[in-house]
């Protein structure tokens, strides 16, 4: 590219501005996505030691761990417990799955896969980040201030109410979710506008990588199911501030109203997480496999039809509250269909890998890790879905083991493999196999021994959200924490390795991964130029990237 | 633009108000907490505590689509291809916007169809609800009469008469100040305070947020009016102006369902569950 033209602004070219303005008011769709990353990592620093806090609290029956803790933070254990619960899912969901998978590798990568200069709108787009630091700190505040918000991510009335949590912090909750969710719609609306908008001429959308299309329905599912979350949110702020009494029976509500509400976006949600998952293993999965994803078309209008599906199967969640049969009905049915597409990519992505040449790097390593584990999440998922069954497992331990197959096993393994995979795109250094192959396979033993055993918990119904259980829980809680351990050494590890390869890893190239890899990103530098693509390249006769240049 | 730039995409230039805009976000939500909890900020009196934070989100705004329009008018960087994404972005925004919507008519539904346990009837016990015919039916005749100038305005830009479509913009917005007039007018004179029970409360918020709404859709059309009147718009581009006409045909339709359910077809005889 040359830069010895004469240029009518200098910010436009390849030199990035310096110091905390290039990040403060950033207008680059890889600087914001960086920012992005690196605050998720931060968030599931936090989110993460957390997590382990609940599993040394629960290695073994009785109080030991939160007595302490709930001291150090003027708090009572039982209620300081139930606070990290709660801190702990959100700060998973909101601020650390989410950011890395939609606002992380969708900033990055989307515009270079569509040959986009940069998103639709750059301005909006750093709004969307810098919303969520000042989210994070209100719910950091929902934590500490008064007696803390344990209520659970759910944030179910009566508990969230006036009459349960009286003081602040469930209010500073309520706001930093607004502020999170308002960034996830300005977000939804820049992915969608540039998705449709600036794909490179001849790109039609069935040409369009799994990734641009699986971000494309997420950004869909957020536009239409956080703002219903916001008004929910609204009407708790409202009865909680100023006396109205939606959720509130003494004045005539009703607190399912809430589950309902609260669902509606809750279920979207779930997807929201896992389908940009889905579009990197499509990628990781054909790249090593070196062939084509097999089914291409099924692979999107499947994650469409995901996406659809899980607009209207929120109350499968609510067995409990005492619906009419004909509902439960319904609901069973329509959930139990979303294991067709469903399965539509499972055995899609085998497809891709059966008479492929694969090779076994880090980053199908995790996909693959993916594969077999989100099913594992997806078959209790399906147990779940039956109503009659879900009376008996509502809110036990089995329901925890499900949720995190799906998303601890499915959503972090998914943002470790594109971690892996896009890293020399992203830092132009090579990360060590070796290491990488460790951080796997510890990861994987590791979460596998902490939350296969919950099953069994649940299975024998032990209730999730409580500090303590009856000692015939004990055996499966300690395996439980073994695996946490193992889980957090491995963590560990991986800070580790990044860190010293970020400051003194060897130099990577533009496409490390070979002909598997036909995707536009590889085909600028690595790491990726502060622009790219003011060249706007041409699908009209194929992928370019499919055929590199002799 | 970079003499290299092969494309027709808009390059934003570094800018500080979107840090500005979150960072008065967080200092607004915890000015809003500590009112809400009589704790101290900043030596503020009760509702003045959101002030500081209003007033930085609002002027974030002012001086960000400052900047868009002097891009357009100006820099003249609005290509096609750009005005395309800002059209799709505005009705993307929109239909978020019904989604927040749909969240308070499911509140309203849930409770006026009989859903919830708790309501016996609709409307509940001891509510005199207001007569659908007179405020609420002005009302919707002064919101479709605004439909109707607001598209003769749109008319008149396209015809590229910008001083006609200036008018008529103002007469939009003098109907929009007019709605909110009145419906002011008939929340000071309704029988039922905001914390009478679950029928005040999704009346007013579903209501409520109509009328901040209109009061948005009013401000954006006075801006477009002023910028008419400063021949900003041509007959082939006024994205401004058109998506201050779409946000005021979305606020409309919102209104046209609380008129029918919430005012009307909900409102009497009382229906038992």
């Amino acid at each position: 590219m040359s830069t010895t033209a004469t240029h009518a602004h200098d910010d436009h070219h390849d030199h990035a501005p310096k110091g905390i303005w290039r990040w403060l008011n950033s207008t680059n769709h890889k600087d914001i996505g960086t920012m992005y990353l690196v605050f998720s990592v931060v968030a599931a620093l936090v989110g993460g030691g957390m997590s382990f806090l609940i599993r040394l609290e629960l290695g073994e029956p009785g109080i030991q761990v939160f007595d302490v803790v709930g001291e150090m933070m003027g708090s009572e254990a039982n209620q300081f417990y139930n606070v990290t619960v709660t801190a702990h899912a959100l700060l998973m969901v909101f601020f650390v799955v989410m950011p890395a998978l939609i606002g992380g590798f969708g900033n990055w990568m989307v515009p270079m896969m569509i040959g986009a200069p940069d998103m639709a709108f750059p301005r909006m787009n750093n709004i969307s980040f810098w919303l969520m630091p000042p989210a994070l700190v209100l719910l950091v505040l929902s934590a500490f201030m008064g007696q803390g918000a344990g209520t659970g991510w759910t944030l179910y009335p009566p508990l969230s109410g006036l009459a349960g949590q009286p003081d602040m912090s469930v209010d500073f909750a309520i706001l930093s979710l607004h502020l999170a969710g308002a960034s996830s719609i300005l977000g939804a609306t820049n992915f969608i506008t540039t998705i449709l908008n600036m794909r490179a001429p001849g790109m039609t959308m069935h040409k369009a990588p799994l990734f641009v299309w699986a971000t494309l329905i997420t950004a869909v599912l957020l536009l239409l199911a956080m703002p219903v979350l916001a008004g929910a949110l609204t009407m708790l702020l409202f009865d909680r501030n100023f006396g109205t009494a939606f959720f509130d029976p003494a004045g005539g509500g009703d607190p399912i109203l809430w589950q309902h509400l609260f669902w509606f976006f809750g279920h979207p949600e779930v997807y929201i997480m896992i389908l940009p998952a889905f579009g990197i293993v499509s990628h990781i999965v054909s790249t090593f496999s070196r062939k084509p994803v097999f089914g291409y078309l099924g692979m999107a209008y499947a994650m469409a039809s995901i996406g659809l599906v899980g607009f209207i199967v929120w109350a499968h969640h609510m067995y409990t509250v005492g619906m009419g049969v004909n509902y439960r009905a319904y609901f069973v049915a329509v959930t139990m269909a979303i294991a067709v597409p469903t399965g539509i990519k499972i055995f899609s992505w085998i497809a891709t890998m059966w008479g492929g040449s694969i090779s076994f790097k880090t980053p199908m390593m995790w996909s693959i890790g993916f594969i077999f584990l989100f099913t594992v999440g997806g078959v209790t998922g399906v147990v779940l879905a039956n109503a009659g069954m879900d009376i008996a497992m509502h809110d036990t331990y089995y329901v925890v083991a499900h949720f995190h197959y799906v998303l601890s096993l499915g959503a972090i393994f998914a943002i470790f493999a594109g971690f892996y995979y896009w890293f020399d795109k992203m830092t132009g250094k090579v990360y060590p196999e070796l290491a990488g192959q460790f951080h796997f396979w510890t990861t994987f033993v590791g979460v596998n021994v902490l939350f296969f055993p919950q099953h069994f918990l649940g299975l024998a119904g032990m209730p999730r959200r409580y500090i303590d259980y009856p000692d015939i829980f004990a055996e499966w809680n300690m395996v439980s924490t073994w695996g946490a351990y193992v889980t957090m050494a491995s963590t560990v590890f991986f800070l580790v390795v990044t860190f010293f390869v970020m400051i003194g890893g060897r130099k990577s190239v533009a496409n490390p991964w070979g002909d598997g890899a036909t995707t536009l990103e590889w085909t600028v530098d690595s790491p990726a130029p502060f622009h790219t693509f003011e060249e706007t390249p041409d699908f009209t006769g194929g992928n370019p990237a499919a055929h590199p240049a002799e | 633009m970079s003499a290299q730039a092969n494309h027709p995409y808009h390059m934003v230039n570094p800018s500080p108000w979107p840090a500005m805009g979150a960072f008065s976000a967080l200092f607004l939500a915890i000015g809003a907490v500590f009112y809400f909890h009589d704790e101290a900020f900043l030596g503020l009196p009760g509702v003045y505590k959101v002030a500081p934070g209003l007033a930085l989100v609002v002027l974030t705004m002012v001086l960000w689509w400052r900047d868009v329009v002097k891009e357009s008018v100006k820099e003249r960087v609005h290509s096609n291809e750009v005005s395309t994404g800002l059209r799709m972005g505005m009705v993307l925004f929109i239909a978020s916007e019904v989604m927040f919507f749909a969240a308070f008519f499911w509140a309203f539904f849930h409770h006026s169809l009989g859903f919830s346990t708790a309501t016996m009837q609709w409307p509940p016990e001891g509510i005199e609800v207001l007569d659908a015919w007179h405020l609420p039916f002005y009302n919707t005749v002064i919101l479709l009469t605004s439909g109707i100038t607001v598209t003769r305005a749109h008319l008149y830009i396209e015809a590229g008469m910008n001083q006609k479509a200036a008018k008529w913009t103002w007469i939009t917005a003098i109907l929009g100040v007019l709605f909110l007039g009145l419906q002011a007018f008939e929340y000071g004179h309704a029988a039922f305070g905001l914390s009478d029970g679950i029928y005040p409360s999704t009346f007013y918020l579903a209501t409520g947020f109509h009328g901040f709404h209109v009061f948005v859709g009013t401000t954006f059309l006075i801006v477009c009016a002023m910028r008419a009147q400063k021949n900003q718009f041509s007959a082939e581009k006024h994205i401004g102006f058109q998506s201050a006409a779409w946000y005021w045909h979305f606020v409309d339709v919102v209104w046209l369902f609380l008129f029918v359910w919430v005012y009307w077809l909900l409102g009497t005889p009382v229906r038992t569950f």
